[in-house]
Parts: C-alpha cells; structure tokens; sequence
C-alpha cells in the first residue's frame, strides 16, 4: 500500500507535465501556424522595399566596366558642377521653404489655439482638406495665378503694379512659394498638438509665481516645443527633398534639382544614365534619412517630456480632430 | 492673458483670415478657370461656360485614365487589405517585439522619397529574373508600400481599441477556433477603423503621380499622369479635370470623416 500512495503523486505530477507538455505543443503549433499571416507581408516589404534599396545600392557602387565596388559614380557626381548645382538648389529650396514653413506654421498654430473647439476643428480641417491639393495640380493653379500669362501676373501688368518686380513663377522664388504653399498645412497640423500640450495651468501657475509673459515662453514654453520645432523642421526639409511632383511640373528639367535630375536620369528619354541616378538617388536618400533621424530623435526627446509631466489632458485629447493623416506625405 | 485665454484677438483672426486666404486662393483660381470662358486682365471673368466640363466628359482618354486610376487604386488597396490584415492582427497581439520594426518600415516613406523608390524598383525589376517593370505588377507592388503606412497605423489602432487579445483570448476560451475568432469576432470589431484607413489609402493613391510617372508613365495614364500631359494643351480643361478630381476627393474626405466620428461616438456611448 505504501508504495503505491508514494507513487501516485508521482504519477498525477507526471500526467500534469503531460498536459502541460501537450498545451504547450498545441500552443506553439497554434503559433507556429501564426507565423504564417506574416509570410504574404514580408515577402511584400521584402519585394517592393528593401530589394530595391539594396539594388539601389549596389548598382551605385559598381563600376561602370567589370565587376568589383567603386566610388566611381559619386566622383563623378562630387566632380561636376551641373550636379552639385542641383544638390545645392535641392538644400536650399528645401532649408528655405521649411524655415518659411516652421515659421508660418509656428504663428498659426499658436493662433488656432486661441479659438474656441468647434472654429479650431474647422480650421484645421480647411487646412487639412487643401493638403490635398498638391502635386500636379498645386503647380497648375499656381501657373493659372502666377504663371507667365497668369491672372494676377496680366492685372498687375495691365494696372501697372510692378510688386513682383524680379519674380518668376519658374525660377527660385517661384519654387519655394509652392513649396511653402504645401509645407505650412503639415507644419501646422504637426505643431499643433504640442502647443496644445502647453497646458492652461502652467501658465497660471507660472504668473501665480509672478513670471511674466516673457519669462513663461523663456523658461517653459520655448523648452517645451522646442523638440517638436526640430522635429517638425526634419519631416518638413526631408518632404521638400523628396519633392518631385511639383517640381516637375511647375519647372520641369528647367530648373536644375536633384529629384527632378534623377527622375530624368532614370526614366527620361534624353539622356538615359540609371548608373549614375542611383547614385544621386542614394545621396538624396542620405539626406532625408538625415532629416528622419533628427524626426526621431526629437520625438523621443519629446516623449520623455511628456511621460515626466504626471498628467495629460486626456479627457480633451478626444476632442481633437483626427488629422487625415499626421506622418502622412504631402507630396506623392 | 489671464482673461484672454480662450478668446482669438483682432491679430489672431487676422491671421487665420490670411492663412485661409493664401490656402484657399489656388483652389479658388482653379475652380473660377474652369468655369471661365475666358479669363484675362480682369478680376473675375466676363462670361462663364459649362463647356470644359462637357468636353471634359467627351474626352475618351480621360474617362480612360479615370477607370485606369479606379481599377489600380482598388486592386491595390484590396491587395493591401488581404496581406496587411492578417500581418498587423499577428504582430500587434503575438509579437509585440516586432512593432519596433513596424515603426522603422513606418517612417522610411519619408527616408526613401517617391523619386528615389522608383530608381531603387526600376533598377531591381528591369532586369533578372522577376522582369516586371513598366507593369501594372511593379506599380501594385510599389502602392503597397506607399500606403503601408496609413494601413498599418490604422489597423494597429483599430486592434488595440477593441482590445483584440483579450477578445480573441475570450473567444478561444468559448470554444472558438483561432481562424473562426478573427473572422467572427476580431474582424467585425474592426472594420470600421479598417474602412477608413483603405479609404484614406484610396485617396492618397489616387493623388500618387511621381511612382506612377516614372514606373509606367509611357504605358499606363492614371488620372495624375493624364492631367500632366493636358496642362500644357488646356489651361481650361485641365482646370476642370483638376477641381473634379479634386471634388472626388473631397467628397471622400468627408465621408472619411463622417465615419471617424461615428466611430468616436460609438466607443464614447
């Protein structure tokens, strides 16, 4: 009898390690099974994304005879005026429209704060409906208003206003206004949530303590929104990099920019150089993720902000509109 | 400050006016273009037509790249749906640890611009064994990472609202098979939210123009490829094609945000 009591807890333990065993085998079979609804998606991302990114980059540092790794094609770029031409036009159009942008984005987003809720919604979503409007389309209605035989360009003449005196729709100046003009809805719709986060009671709490208007913005709100602003600035330099619709359109190969040089280089039907596209490709590609990084490390600047304030106006975030799409392009 | 908190002054209303003004201004000009018989050293137009919009609608080719545009944006956010769905739900409730990933693939539309995309693809698809490009095969395929974003925030938010772990957990624990809990529990829970990250997808493909150009713009006109090549032609007509496209998407942005508030509404009651 002894034996057999001994023995029984023995046994039951070794049926639960059973059943446990078999859960277990069941569970992971169930997961391995899982894994399954990830194949059709990674085989997708792989295809479409990084197979050519890696194509991208290898076929920029081939040489153009015979086989082996060469710089080659970036000496060549780093060597020609025309292209470093078009890499300098690229970084200006898109320092100055983003600075524009932050700027205008930075007053207007302070302004909409000042609103009450139902007027702030509606003004966000104007805002929001007409980033919509970029591209092809952008760059045509800036041609029916500005363009050589635009509408205000034929009043100003007829009425013999000169105000735009050296301005061209199709150089420049001209660029960076369409570029502004599809950069200040982003910012804004960016900017806004953080200037939102600037929360009533800190300011109450700050003149309370007998800070003045100034010494608020110095001390608290500056800091506060800086890594927003900065952040902000990388998605806005990187959007206008990327550009291409509009620029295509407005200036075609007129004026020389590095998105426009590579689309022509790539896919044009005067000089066909894929070689040294991927290249510039790759050079322009270095200076977006440049601009994504600063994003990146903004944001988590901007988290750790956040989560060290104990409270967040939770009930009031559900009154903020749903922006189409916040992180979304503005130029496709 | 204390008594003005709430209150826009004069200068801020001012501003806002100015902001609307400059954002509505283009749009404007495109509208009064395209009704415009002609339009020429005055404010506004002397006489008004319908005529743009009539041989708008006569117009074969535009009709054409319109159904071209409809059919690829729907194949391919019906694409996306299929993988996108299964990929999403198993990451956000199995594999949590793989979302730091997600947010990677999430962001890299904005490291990889349309331009240099198109290079990368043409380079890859040309040649070799999968020689696809200048199809309508390479541009699905690069939709589908253009809306990959959209879909997979608007998916994953989705998930997480209805507390899909939980749920499905509850379901298996009532006897419900794995397969038969996604698709009678989960996915009903989230088609909401899963119809407007498509719908959103939709709009943003059916502006797409740089992919498209230099992916298949010899071979196949979308309704952006189209309306390039006629601005040179007709200011006026491509007006009207512009403010009908833009119309359409309009009008899809409203529903969109119809639907976000009843959503909204819903969780709240």
């Amino acid at each position: 009898m002894v034996p057999s009591v001994k023995w029984s807890p023995a046994k039951t333990a070794n049926e639960a390690v059973e059943i446990k065993e078999r859960r277990v085998a069941r569970l992971k079979r169930s997961n391995r099974w899982v894994w399954l609804g990830l194949v059709p998606f990674l085989l997708m991302v792989l295809m479409f994304q990084f197979i050519p990114i890696v194509s991208m980059l290898t076929g920029s540092l081939k040489p153009a005879e015979g086989a082996g790794i060469s710089f080659g094609f970036y000496e060549r770029i780093l060597k020609s005026a025309y292209y470093l031409q078009a890499i300098k036009n690229s970084l200006l159009i898109s320092a100055a429209s983003s600075a524009i942008g932050i700027a205008v984005g930075l007053v207007c987003a302070y302004a909409v704060t000042r609103f009450p809720f139902k007027t702030r919604d509606r003004l966000l979503m104007l805002s929001n409906m007409t980033s919509n409007f970029a591209g092809v389309p952008l760059a045509f209605a800036y041609i029916i208003l500005l363009g050589s035989n635009g509408v205000f360009t034929l009043l100003f003449k007829q009425w013999g206003l000169d105000i735009f005196g050296g301005f061209d729709l199709y150089s420049w100046s001209g660029l960076v206004l369409v570029y502004v003009y599809f950069q200040v809805p982003l910012a804004l719709l960016l900017l806004y949530p953080s200037f939102y986060g600037i929360r009533d009671q800190w300011r109450e709490a700050a003149s309370l303590l007998g800070a003045s208007r100034w010494q608020f913005w110095a001390t608290i709100g500056v800091p506060v929104l800086s890594p927003a602003v900065f952040g902000t600035l990388g998605i806005l330099f990187a959007n206008a990099m990327g550009a291409y619709a509009t620029a295509y359109a407005l200036v075609g190969g007129n004026y020389n920019l590095l998105a426009v040089r590579i689309g022509s280089l790539v896919s044009g039907d005067v000089v066909n150089q894929p070689q040294l596209g991927n290249a510039l490709a790759i050079i322009l590609a270095l200076s977006t993720l440049l601009a994504v990084f600063l994003n990146h490390l903004m944001t988590k600047r901007s988290q750790l902000l956040h989560t060290a304030s104990p409270a967040k106006p939770v009930r009031r975030s559900r009154r903020m509109p749903v922006p189409r799409s916040v992180g979304a392009k503005e130029e496709l | 400050m204390e008594s003005g908190i709430k209150r826009a002054g004069i200068a801020h209303r001012l501003l806002m006016l100015l902001l609307m003004i400059y954002l509505l201004l283009p749009l404007l000009a495109t509208c009064i273009y395209a009704f415009a018989q002609e339009w020429q050293t005055t404010v506004l137009p002397e006489r008004w037509t319908l005529e743009w919009f009539g041989e708008m609608f006569r117009d074969l080719r535009f009709l054409e790249s319109l159904w071209t545009s409809l059919y690829l944006c729907l194949i391919s956010v019906a694409i996306s749906l299929i993988v996108m769905l299964p990929a999403v739900f198993v990451i956000t409730v199995y594999l949590p640890k793989w979302e730091s990933f997600m947010k990677g693939l999430v962001v890299l539309p904005y490291a990889v611009p349309g331009v240099v995309a198109a290079v990368g693809l043409i380079r890859a698809y040309s040649s070799g064994p999968l020689e696809i490009a200048g199809t309508a095969y390479i541009l699905i395929g690069a939709y589908f990472v253009v809306v990959l974003p959209y879909m997979y925030q608007g998916i994953r938010n989705s998930l997480l609202t209805v507390s899909a772990g939980p749920l499905l957990a509850a379901a298996e624990l009532l006897g419900a098979s794995r397969t038969r809990a996604f698709a009678s529990v989960i996915l009903p829970n989230i088609w909401p939210g899963v119809l407007v990250s498509s719908l959103l997808s939709f709009s943003v493909l059916f502006g797409e123009f740089v992919l498209t150009n230099m992916l298949v713009g010899g071979q196949i006109q979308t309704i952006q490829v189209y309306l390039y090549h006629r601005v040179g032609e007709s200011g006026h007509l491509a007006s009207a094609i512009a403010i009908t496209y833009f119309v359409f998407i309009l009008l899809l942005s409203a529903l969109l945000m119809k639907l976000g508030q009843k959503m909204n509404g819903g969780l709240k009651g």
